[in-house]
């Protein structure tokens, strides 16, 4: 079943409706609640490779609904060290659970002062 | 945006919680609950389409059939009083203006059903043609609404409602349904029993809250479009078009070139000399969902075809489409790549229907 609308506080924002959580040096991403309702229901998404590297602002993965695919950018840089494989064999948890089971990457930071750059909850909210 | 049409059932679409989009110059519905869910309740239940913006010609009058044969690839003399035939409408040089379904109302009475997007061009090339014809052809867009009422419990369903018995399998009805006198075909575009019913627009509301009460579900175009994909239903303007002749495309069936139709001479020669490309179905058993525009690329790494439709497959849970490809691959257990934005994904050529209903 799909969640309902919420944009966690704890998270930070991007415009192109991704999250991510900030622990530390490493970052977990996701897309947004607006993000997966926009898409629809989810039947395909595949994890970036340990090891890549992603770059604020650019395309990272894919995700597919039945009628579109759709680009998820990194709402900051830095290297992968973990991925969801768990979100590649059920992409239905990412409108199920779009800030739990559902995320997609997890990075390893290499300019943490990027993350002044995202937005708060509230901001995020007011931009949709 | 603001010059789209809707169709009589565009507030029962906004309170059904339908996401609305442009389509064909139409405001219509693509999904309600969900794709995936709308798609499986047709292959197990019950599903009701609002397909009126589908555009409907009439041609009456005594030289509507020689007309009719003139320009429908079918042999349109073969469809009897309260009958229905789909055929290709063509250009000189076989390429396919569209495909399309008549029904026979009487003698010298026909209707045929249009795609949307070419019903102005289709009802243009029916009036051309139509001079030293001794007939009337008649727009009625305006005149019919369409809903779609298709999966294994329809006709169970639509019993309840009806005064009279159900047509056959294409045949057509003229009986009251909800309460009014609705023209109901034995037709549809999802592979699952069930009807088409085209009803004055003015009891389209009545109908579908009728069809909604006795437990129909309300089906978007989003799974109109993967119902007719898993059993290789063409889609006009993906897989047919004015470049691709009915060989190629596997309409073969349903051109008759001793009608002497427009297009059938060259219709003739491509059947008898092959064609280079074939219409395929495949799928992708292991990753990916392929899309319109993909390149096929066969063994050697050479690309050897396009794909014109491609989704995710509800039934089956894989991608599954169909591409136009080298006629020497077209085979059925044919092993080929899809590349999907850049990556390679494996694909096995399948006989049609991708999906069975019946199975």
């Amino acid at each position: 079943m799909a969640a309902e609308e919420s944009y966690p506080e704890d998270l930070k924002y991007h415009p192109e409706h991704d999250w991510a959580r900030i622990d530390g040096d490493v970052a977990t991403f996701g897309i947004t609640w607006f993000a997966q309702n926009s898409l629809g229901e989810v039947v395909f998404f595949e994890p970036p490779e340990v090891g890549a590297a992603v770059s604020k602002d650019e395309v990272y993965a894919e995700v597919e609904s039945v009628k579109a695919v759709s680009d998820v950018y990194a709402p900051l840089s830095g290297e992968v060290v973990e991925v969801n494989d768990g979100a590649g064999d059920n992409p239905e948890v990412l409108n199920e659970d779009p800030y739990g089971d559902g995320w997609l990457a997890k990075v390893k930071l290499s300019d943490a002062s990027e993350v002044d750059d995202l937005m708060d909850s509230a901001m995020y909210k007011d931009s949709l | 945006m603001s010059d789209l049409r809707r169709t009589p059932l565009f507030d029962a679409h906004v309170a059904a919680g339908a996401r609305l989009v442009p389509f064909a110059g139409w405001e219509m519905p693509v999904q309600y609950a969900g794709v995936g869910a709308e798609h499986l309740e047709v292959r197990s239940g019950c599903g009701v389409f609002d397909v009126s913006h589908m555009g409907e010609v009439q041609t009456s009058g005594l030289g509507a059939g020689d007309l009719l044969q003139r320009i429908l690839s079918n042999d349109v003399s073969k469809i009897e009083i309260g009958g229905a035939q789909y055929s290709v409408l063509c250009r000189e040089d076989g390429g396919v203006l569209d495909d399309l379904f008549t029904y026979r109302l009487g003698e010298d009475r026909f209707l045929t059903v249009t795609n949307a997007s070419n019903h102005e061009r289709d009802l243009a090339w029916f009036r051309e043609h139509a001079a030293g014809f001794d007939c009337q052809v008649e727009d009625r867009v305006a005149d019919w609404a369409m809903l779609a009422v298709q999966g294994p419990k329809a006709r169970g369903m639509l019993e309840g409602l009806a005064s009279g018995d159900l047509p056959k399998r294409f045949r057509t009805a003229t009986i009251d349904v909800a309460g009014a006198e609705c023209l109901v075909c034995g037709t549809g575009y999802t592979g699952e029993a069930g009807v088409e019913i085209l009803c004055p627009p003015e009891h389209a509301v009545t109908l579908w809250d009728a069809l909604l009460e006795s437990g129909a579900t309300p089906i978007g175009l989003g799974a109109r479009d993967t119902l007719r994909m898993e059993v290789c239903f063409h889609l006009y303007g993906n897989d047919l078009s004015e470049d691709r002749n009915p060989i190629e495309a596997g309409l073969g069936w349903c051109c008759k070139e001793e009608t002497s139709f427009i297009g059938s001479e060259p219709i003739a020669e491509a059947r008898a000399s092959g064609t280079p490309e074939k219409l395929a179905p495949f799928v992708l058993p292991e990753r990916g969902i392929p899309r319109q525009d993909n390149p096929v690329v066969d063994a050697e790494g050479e690309q050897a075809g396009v794909v014109t439709s491609g989704t995710h497959s509800p039934s089956l849970g894989c991608g599954i489409g169909m591409a136009y490809v080298r006629a020497d691959l077209a085979e059925p257990g044919t092993a080929l790549e899809i590349d999907v934005r850049g990556k390679h994904r494996a694909a096995r050529i399948e006989s049609r229907p991708l999906y069975d209903p019946a199975r």
